[in-house]
């Protein structure tokens, strides 16, 4: 079933592999920099998120977060919907986890401009 | 191949609702165990994370926006819901972290044994606890 959807296996792990493993490294990174700022003020959290260093870090994890997600669950949809409708819903999680990319980049942009 | 797979779609498209034979019990019988628990947690901590990445860059975009959207925002993640769905992310983040790395070791064909594999699997589901406890007191 799974060759009609990816028409690919090997890719697709190693591409979770890969993000699994760039994820390892950036997570700790996240927490340790960009998960302290939620609650505090504005102009503090716009001050440290205007560094270049500081954006990358935000733009590297969710990009790479969220393609590991679109692959993910990917193969969730794909254990428990069937027929026609699978390949519906693996669209709709690709194009929300790009729509997050992008939303996530231009918040960052808006910010650095 | 591609003719194959056709076919497989044309099965199931047939098969109406009156067809479905009854499967036999598995959830209802059998043991849990370590293995099926972690692994259905790790599916289970890696899609609800969405939640809390939707409210990072819904969060990160009223910082970009305004001081009034932020203030709301804000005050979303600070109230007392907020931040228990900030800290359940937490875990379901570290929960997914080890897990996943205990994957990747496993990729490498070693501590897939019985009694390493469940010795990292408690790694797994104390280590995201302690992880989760010791985040919590530095950030």
């Amino acid at each position: 079933m799974a060759f009609n959807i990816i028409k690919t296996g090997t890719p697709h792990h190693k591409a979770m592999k890969f993000s699994s493993m760039v994820l390892v490294l950036m997570i700790p990174v996240f927490l340790l920099t960009i998960a302290p700022l939620m609650g505090e003020q504005r102009e503090f959290v716009l001050s440290k998120l205007e560094q270049p260093l500081y954006a990358l870090i935000v733009a590297v994890t969710f990009t790479v977060g969220l393609l590991h997600f679109k692959s993910g669950v990917q193969v969730l949809i794909e254990d428990y919907v069937h027929g026609k409708m699978t390949k519906v819903w693996i669209n709709v999680t690709i194009a929300l986890s790009y729509t997050l990319i992008g939303l996530t980049l231009f918040a960052l942009f808006k910010i650095m401009i | 191949m591609g003719n194959f797979s056709k076919h497989m779609d044309d099965f199931n498209m047939s098969t109406s609702k009156s067809d479905q034979r009854p499967l036999s019990p598995h959830l209802s019988v059998y043991k849990w165990q370590l293995h099926a628990i972690t692994s259905i947690l790790t599916r289970i901590t890696g899609n609800a994370l969405i939640v809390g990445v939707i409210l990072f860059i819904g969060w990160l975009l009223a910082a970009a926006t305004s001081e009034s959207h932020y203030q709301i925002v804000n005050g979303i993640i600070s109230s007392w819901l907020g931040k228990l769905v900030l800290i359940g992310s937490l875990w379901a983040l570290w929960y997914h972290s080890l897990a996943g790395i205990r994957h990747l070791i496993w990729d490498h064909a070693v501590w897939l044994d019985i009694n390493k594999s469940r010795l990292l699997g408690w790694f797994v589901v104390f280590g995201s606890f302690a992880l989760t406890f010791v985040t919590i007191l530095f950030v």
